[in-house]
């Protein structure tokens, strides 16, 4: 073979890697853009696994604060469980539960907690209508605190216990727990769900109480007609 | 390593609802067996009744006898010690969390819980 045409051998064959190196640079280049959506994918699955797992830790709330809290028809023990959800799921240290009288139009304070943390708590009340919490009453419309200070007349959070659109109370969130710093997006919406649970609950409760009473009285009277009768 | 999915849970809380709650996630393993009590007394009760129980998870804040006793008197028990013991509670501050883990906890949640936190720390602790 002349030397001419080992060069031109050569040159072919440097060619041919030529072309095999640039087609394993553009492999290359495809494999890195792939992966990199691989990645991004797999960031974004990450992202709905803790957004499922959180709304999963909701709805797990939801279910067990739903169950007990028409586990009972005491109207005590209703307030007791609301109590305990607003300590245990929501992370409310000081807050105040308020029923609405009707004949009055009064917002009353029926049960608190954290009172030594915000003093003042157990004896709230206020008009329907009337600042913060009377306005959340009368609106039926939910009130968070985003600036400010917060007091006895505003307080961190007011959410209306209301079935369908008749309000029957509010309760007010003064101070979370230590390790709780803010309301995150998912606690406004599990807090008036919870709300609306608490709701039906006492009025239930409420409703039964109310029945029991007039039960007694008509017994009582039935019994005395008897008796005058005999 | 134990399987945690046969592990036996021993919840102790006075409220019906976070009992309720805590076993709702512990639904994740799918034979575990939980019992419940609803004190620190109740708890030791079911301890030494003849019930093996793998994990204790117990808040503090209890009457008869709080979270705190029941731990330091399981780690004081020769036959209870080993029990990993992992305490729910309201008490968040650094000052409590300390305490709790120098009484013998091995662990310590603040509610609210996070179902899949609470998941995790258990898988942590009895996979060791």
């Amino acid at each position: 073979m002349s030397d001419e045409s080992r060069a031109e051998k050569f040159l072919e064959l440097f060619n041919k890697s030529k072309e095999f190196t640039e087609e394993l640079l553009r492999e290359n280049e495809r494999l890195r853009a792939q992966l990199g959506e691989i990645e991004r994918a797999n960031q974004d699955y990450s992202a709905r696994y803790t957004e499922i797992e959180e709304q999963n830790n909701n709805l797990a709330s939801l279910y067990v604060a739903s169950y007990q809290l028409h586990s009972t028809l005491d109207f005590r023990e209703v307030i007791h469980i609301v109590q305990e959800i607003l300590l245990n799921l929501v992370g409310a240290k000081s807050f105040s539960i308020l029923l609405l009288d009707e004949n009055t139009k009064e917002l009353r304070a029926v049960a608190c907690d954290g009172e030594d943390a915000f003093p003042g708590i157990e004896t709230l009340s206020t008009r329907l209508g009337e600042g913060v919490i009377g306005t959340v009453a009368s609106r039926a419309e939910s009130f968070y605190l985003n600036d400010g200070t917060v007091s006895l007349e505003r307080p961190l959070a007011a959410v209306p216990l209301k079935i369908k659109d008749q309000v029957i109370g509010v309760i007010a969130i003064y101070k979370l727990l230590v390790q709780k710093h803010a309301f995150t997006a998912v606690d406004y919406e599990l807090f008036s769900l919870l709300a609306a649970h608490a709701a039906t609950a006492i009025f239930s409760a409420k409703l039964y109480a109310q029945s029991e009473r007039k039960l007694n009285t008509i017994q009582s009277f039935l019994d005395l007609l008897t008796t005058t009768s005999t | 390593m134990m399987n945690v999915d046969n592990a036996r849970f021993l919840i102790v809380e006075d409220s019906p609802t976070m009992r309720q709650l805590i076993s709702f996630s512990l639904k994740r393993f799918r034979n575990a067996k939980i019992i419940e009590a609803v004190d620190g007394l109740d708890a030791l009760r079911k301890l030494t009744g003849g019930d093996k129980i793998d994990l204790i998870l117990t808040d503090i804040n209890m009457p008869v006898m709080d979270g705190l006793k029941l731990v330091s008197m399981v780690r004081h028990n020769a036959s209870l010690k080993n029990i990993p013991i992992i305490i729910i509670t309201t008490e968040g501050a650094e000052e409590d969390r300390e305490r709790g883990l120098a009484l013998g906890a091995n662990a310590y949640i603040a509610k609210p819980i996070q179902s899949s936190h609470l998941i995790k720390t258990i898988s942590e602790l009895l996979a060791v």
